[in-house]
């Protein structure tokens, strides 16, 4: 029987079925034959399966998370900024959530409180919140995403980063700043998210100083980033070209994102 | 054998011979496809179990204060164990996703072989007899085709729901860099519905599709093991020897 070759049997609409070279004729043997060289064909599937195995999982799953990494630096552009917001989109002061990863208030003596700056930098040392307020204010309407999901629009006041890294003669060319906190909470960041115009540290909200509860008296705010690179109640600030690998944040370190942009 | 009309597609076949019977197959699923089909199954199974650990953090489409939150996803449906592992599944499984997509749909163009599958207008009349056999015990229709106008609406809209998804799973993951590709899907909040509805469009095919692969036995499955598919029904060829 020519099963192919009867085309009254095939509807009009139904495939064209080929002839030579394809139309083979082959035992039932040979046919499975077929099926289990085809089968093999999938065997690179099986690299998938690796996922699986907890001993190659962390690491396969810490290169995924260094190429999104390496991706997004590689995306990432200074000249383009995140988006502001007018007045009227700024949530209520009181609708701006306090987030922290343990106290909401390390109890700062803020009289007291300098700003110690080390690593590449021209002039090292202790840096008082009035001369960071000397510097070029800028006000902006900007967006904080928490990588939990959740987001809001506030009005935050403070110094570029760059210029504050101009004051105290930093090498621009540098890889990372690094940041230590009050409260015992670290970060690191890239040097081009460091540089963008938008990259503050903030000390005013809402036209007012920065209360306890944001990170008196000063923070990190940069609308490129995740909340959680976004420091609060910093006290130190270093310019480095080498960050130590189990140091790199305090929530990098347990496995978020080291970039973290946005 | 002429080919009857230029939409037609052409499918690789051949014959069996047996001492009882003579058989025929065709070669439904390509190499690339079914290799595209398998590490989707299997990113799109990382990409919702990790998604849904990740929307578990913040469960809601509103704002942070006050909270009100749109749905409990239960632990058992999530992968990740914590939002930080989660967020590494997700992010590592995304480029699988993209790649395997990307690969698939460059391979349907390239091949010609997307006539099979891509649902167009002249599948529209076909659809509703196909509900009807599947959900209202009609009559089947007339299987001329290896997909059926109900199966290709679907397999295409699984194609969009993948486009969908990868699109605002970017502006999610980037709104300020790629703010351009917010603004047009109406910006951050929206986008995240956007997202979380891309998922429901495949959990929504899913089941339906798990269902038919039971229905249609193995000779079916195994079509997208090996590409070959026996004695498949639009053949319309008689057993008896």
């Amino acid at each position: 029987m020519e099963t192919n070759d009867n085309p009254d049997k095939i509807a009009p609409s139904s495939p064209n079925v080929s002839d030579a070279p394809s139309n083979k004729v082959l035992t039932a043997r040979e046919f499975k034959h077929i099926g289990r060289r085809e089968l093999l064909k999938l065997t690179p599937l099986v690299v998938l399966g690796s996922f699986a195995v907890p001993r190659f999982r962390d690491s396969l799953l810490e290169t995924g998370v260094a190429f999104s990494d390496w991706a997004s630096s590689k995306y990432f552009s200074r000249s383009r900024l995140a988006p502001t917001f007018k007045d009227s989109e700024v949530v209520q002061f009181e609708k701006f959530p306090y987030n922290g990863y343990d106290v909401l208030d390390p109890e700062v003596d803020l009289d007291n409180w300098t700003l110690t700056v080390e690593g590449l930098v021209k002039t090292p040392g202790e840096i008082k919140l009035s001369t960071i307020q000397a510097l070029p204010k800028v006000l902006q309407n900007t967006r904080h995403v928490c990588v939990e999901g959740w987001d809001a629009i506030g009005n935050f006041g403070g110094a570029r980063v760059s210029d504050f890294l101009k004051l105290v003669g930093a090498d621009l060319t540098a890889r990372f700043v690094e940041v230590e906190c009050e409260d015992d909470y670290y970060e690191s960041l890239d040097m081009a998210s460091i540089l963008q115009p938008q990259s503050l540290l903030c000390y005013e909200m809402y036209g007012k100083p920065l209360d306890r509860g944001h990170g008196a008296p000063l923070r990190l705010q940069m609308p490129t980033k995740l909340g959680y690179k976004q420091a609060k109640y910093l006290n130190t600030f270093r310019v480095t070209n080498v960050l130590k690998s189990d140091r790199k944040g305090y929530w990098e370190d347990q496995g978020y994102s080291w970039h973290g942009g946005l | 054998m002429v080919a009857k009309s230029s939409s037609a597609f052409e499918i690789k076949t051949l014959s069996i011979l047996d001492e009882q019977r003579t058989g025929v197959a065709a070669y439904e699923h390509p190499w690339v496809v079914r290799m595209a089909h398998w590490a989707n199954a299997v990113s799109l199974f990382v990409m919702v179990t990790t998604g849904l650990r990740i929307y578990k953090a913040f469960p809601s489409f509103g704002p942070k204060i006050p909270q009100s939150n749109f749905i409990n996803i239960p632990k058992w449906a999530t992968l990740g164990g914590w939002l930080g592992g989660a967020l590494q599944w997700h992010f590592t499984f995304a480029w699988i996703f993209v790649l395997t997509g990307l690969t698939y749909v460059v391979y349907q163009i390239a091949s010609r072989n997307y006539r099979q599958v891509l649902f167009t207008l002249r599948d529209v009349p076909g659809v509703w007899p196909m509900v009807r056999h599947y959900f209202f015990f009609g009559k089947k229709p007339e299987v001329t085709e290896p997909y059926n106008p109900l199966q290709k609406l679907a397999y295409t809209s699984s194609i969009f729901f993948g486009v969908a998804a990868t699109l605002t799973g970017l502006v999610l993951y980037k709104p300020a860099q790629l703010r351009w590709l917010a603004y047009p899907m109406g910006g951050y909040h929206l986008v995240r519905i956007w997202h979380f509805l891309a998922m429901c469009g495949f959990l929504s095919f899913i089941p339906g599709h798990l269902i038919m692969v039971a229905l249609h036995g193995w000779n079916n499955f195994y079509s997208m093991l090996v590409g070959w598919k026996k004695d498949p029904e639009y053949l319309n060829h008689s057993s008896e020897g």
